[in-house]
């Protein structure tokens, strides 16, 4: 066994196992920091690939900004406490259950094919930044610009639903 | 690495999200959950990048590998977006409800 295959065994089991202690722990704080667990072994796995734009991108996007606007809304709503009650342990069982199955007929599925396929690890320049910008801004150029359309329209999406309703304040 | 690794990989992170979304009733771990599947996603759609980096369809064209990459740059763009709207809608939903429980969140009214 060589060192690639070990730090992507050791990657996966980090990953696999932070993200069942994220849907185990009660407490939407502890959810949180264990996605972010989640998203560094992630970003492990895109260094292993060679994928290192994706993988500074993904460090500082998902658990850099969006991480940490989850933290804040949940401190906000003051949720630290075990404010999730368990009551319907059947419901509990039966969505394990269907998903266990999901992942159990696309597993078999998988198996069944014998076709030895590689993926190219630690090597290749298609990660880089130099080819990525270089395609994103000869090929891609205009969803890049759309994409910012996208985020001004969100942006002022979420200041309108986020703001206090004062027709709805007044009546009450 | 063969690519069948990835593969399950991908795969048991993309059901524990969907365990998740059905387990779950706080609204903002089931929106977590989603990002966990959006994520599995991506890693899933590198490795195949990677896998035709080696393969004989990257002759095809010189740009084959790396646009995989970008629509994973494009998915986590979106992501963003989705996110803060989202998080606006949760807040909103327990400034009016003053619960994030997804089963006191089942009518559309009042």
């Amino acid at each position: 066994m060589n060192i690639t295959t070990l730090v992507f065994i050791l990657l996966s089991v980090m990953a696999v196992g932070s993200a069942a202690m994220m849907i185990a722990s009660k407490s939407p704080v502890h959810s949180v920091l264990w996605l972010i667990v989640v998203f560094f072994a992630i970003s492990g796995h895109y260094i292993l690939l060679n994928a290192q734009f994706l993988a500074i991108v993904n460090i500082i996007v998902y658990a850099g900004a969006i991480m940490v606007l989850f933290l804040f809304v949940v401190m906000l709503m003051n949720l630290n406490a075990e404010t999730e009650p368990i009551k319907n342990y059947r419901l509990q069982l039966i969505g394990i259950i269907s998903g266990g199955t999901l992942l159990l007929i696309i597993l078999s599925a998988i198996m069944k094919i014998d076709v030895e396929q590689l993926v190219e690890m630690k090597t290749g320049n298609e990660g880089l930044i130099k080819s990525l910008g270089l395609n994103l801004f000869k090929n891609y150029v205009l969803p890049f610009e759309i994409s910012s359309v996208l985020f001004l329209s969100a942006m002022i999406g979420a200041v309108v639903i986020g703001k206090k309703d004062e027709a709805v304040e007044n009546k009450k | 690495m063969d690519i069948k690794a990835y593969i399950v990989l991908s795969l048991t992170l993309f059901t524990i999200g969907i365990i998740g979304v059905l387990v779950r009733r706080n609204a903002i771990v089931i929106f977590m959950c989603v990002e966990l599947m959006l994520n599995a996603v991506n890693l899933l759609l590198v490795a195949f990048s990677k896998m035709h980096a080696i393969s004989n369809t990257a002759k095809l064209s010189p740009t084959f590998a790396s646009d995989a990459q970008i629509f994973v740059f494009f998915i986590m763009v979106v992501a963003a977006a989705e996110v803060s709207v989202g998080l606006a809608i949760i807040v909103m939903m327990y400034r009016n409800v003053h619960t994030v429980d997804v089963n006191f969140l089942n009518r559309l009214k009042n």
